[in-house]
């Protein structure tokens, strides 16, 4: 079988295929033999504990990493080849936003188009409010990545990934850090670029919540391995103690008035 | 430390190769330009002064006991354009804007703003390196081209104010003229551009390769620093060879 096949022309998005993939650092294993497909315009989550490997994994799906073994292709072309960025535009959208700080929103968001001279500047300027409005960021353009909130930047970033029109967009834990109304944001914007645009979209997180709710396919990666492979429902009735035992992680804290009984008492003063 | 050099030396080459983009960088570069000459310009002019100054009182007095008081300016004049200013402004230059470059770029690298450009099909070596290394090699030169005539009139001024020398300033500057040439000055300049080679692609080499949160970025300036300066005195015998070999 050819470990690349060439992409559907008839699908906006591209699919995406890992083959064997290991990797490790100072000879301690933290990928390994890792095999799963993305199918184009699907939107795929990658959840896992936190130090399972998902970061490492979704830097290997764009070339930012080496791989030890294995091989990975997006679109039918093996990433790390120099034509891969060349033929398929595939965006990033980081944990931290990863917004160049000595630009402004505007020109962070505009910097894929400036850079490769694919607009004039005017045309520039109005694609950036308008994938900015998108993502609900208004009056921002000027601003530096330092003056916005967590959040703005993470949509910001967003914005930027979107003024690519990318065939496949990669998300890194995209609702870490922000509170539960920004997350349903971030969360419903993810599917809907999904569903509108047809982008096939592979979503890293630990956030079981959005992951069950926007996934179609989705993966378990536990200490570099992929422990559950499928649709919602059927990793959701994986057998695998520790997919349980993650899926099932909850607070279990003593109900109030258990714990007043425990609590010590203080005598009152008159 | 082989495989320091050798990342140096790769990315030097992906530099030079990046070249025919320079025109499409050159707001980026005016930029750099501006950290380079405009900002460092007080610091030169303060240093050059006083080192042709103290250049002038340390050969002044010997020369005078000798009675070649009218030797002094070509003394005070070679010394600072072929070597002083040169090695003077490149390690200023190293510490003013190499350590910042570095910590930068360093600080970039960390915070996955140089992968984000790598995800968007920016090169860095193309956005990041070669405005600086542009505006480093043109800087430099220049700013030793004014350390010399600043560190001349201060040799000037010493030589004129100091009683056991306490020669005129014609026969400071006539004394110049006959030594220096515009040869020397170029000497100078040149080994200014290879210098800022040095600095340029050692501190951008080091931010890009940081590794780690903010004690990372610490490391990385105090690297980029040493080892620019340890090369440009280490260099600067071989510049020097070089260059008489062509007088």
């Amino acid at each position: 079988m050819d470990p690349c096949p060439p992409p559907d022309p008839n699908q906006r998005g591209i699919g995406l295929s890992v083959r064997g993939l290991c990797k490790s650092y100072d000879g301690h294993p933290v990928l390994e033999d890792i095999n799963f497909e993305v199918r184009p315009g699907e939107l795929f989550v990658i959840m896992g504990p936190s130090g399972s490997g998902k970061t490492v994994l979704l830097k290997h799906l764009i070339g930012l990493e080496q791989p030890d073994a294995g091989q990975i292709c997006v679109g039918g072309v093996p990433v790390g080849s120099p034509e891969m960025l060349d033929r398929h535009r595939v965006a990033m959208v980081f944990q931290s936003g990863a917004l160049l700080n000595s630009l402004t929103v505007g020109e962070n968001v505009g910097l894929y188009l400036s850079e490769h001279r694919l607009k004039p500047p005017e045309e520039i300027r109005r694609i950036v409010a308008e994938k900015l409005a998108l993502v609900g960021l208004k009056d921002v353009e000027d601003k530096m990545p330092s003056e916005l909130s967590g959040g703005m930047r993470k949509r910001a970033a967003l914005a930027r990934a979107l003024v690519m029109d990318p065939q496949l967009i990669l998300y890194d834990e995209p609702t870490s850090e922000l509170d539960p109304l920004i997350a349903v944001t971030i969360g419903e914007e993810i599917l809907r670029l999904n569903r509108r645009m047809g982008v096939t979209s592979v979503v890293v997180t630990h956030e079981r919540e959005l992951a069950f709710g926007i996934a179609h396919r989705m993966a378990i990666l536990f200490q570099g391995r992929l422990l559950a492979l499928g649709t919602p429902e059927e990793v959701r009735a994986s057998p695998h103690p520790e997919v349980q035992r993650f899926l099932q992680a909850g607070f279990h804290f003593d109900s109030p008035s258990e714990a007043n009984q425990g609590a010590p008492h203080h005598e009152k003063h008159p | 430390m082989f495989q320091d050099a050798g990342e140096v030396l790769m990315l030097l080459w992906r530099t030079f190769r990046a070249l025919p983009c320079a025109w499409r960088q050159r707001r980026k570069v005016f930029e750099q330009l501006f950290e380079v000459g405009n900002a460092s310009l007080l610091m030169a002019c303060v240093l050059s002064l006083f080192i042709g100054g103290v250049l002038a009182l340390q050969t002044g007095p010997v020369l005078a006991e000798r009675g070649l008081s009218n030797f002094i300016g070509q003394v005070v004049g070679l010394s600072l354009c072929r070597e002083l200013a040169p090695v003077m402004m490149a390690i200023l230059v190293a510490g003013r804007v190499g350590s910042a470059w570095a910590a930068e770029i360093g600080s970039m690298t960390v915070y996955q703003e140089v992968d984000a450009l790598r995800t968007m099909n920016i090169d860095p070596v193309r956005y990041l390196v070669l405005p600086r290394m542009i505006a480093i090699v043109v800087g430099l030169p220049v700013l030793v081209l004014f350390s010399v005539l600043v560190g001349w009139v201060g040799g000037a001024f010493i030589a004129y104010l100091n009683y056991q020398v306490g020669i005129s300033f014609h026969a400071y500057f006539s004394s110049l003229r006959n030594g220096v040439d515009a040869w020397d000055v170029l000497h100078g300049m040149a080994k200014g551009a290879g210098f800022a080679v040095i600095i340029g692609i050692i501190c951008c080499a080091q931010g890009l390769s940081t590794i780690g949160g903010p004690r990372g970025i610490g490391r990385t300036v105090t690297k980029a620093v040493v080892n620019s300066i340890a090369f440009i005195l280490l260099l600067d015998y071989f510049f020097t060879r070089f260059l008489m070999l062509l007088d």
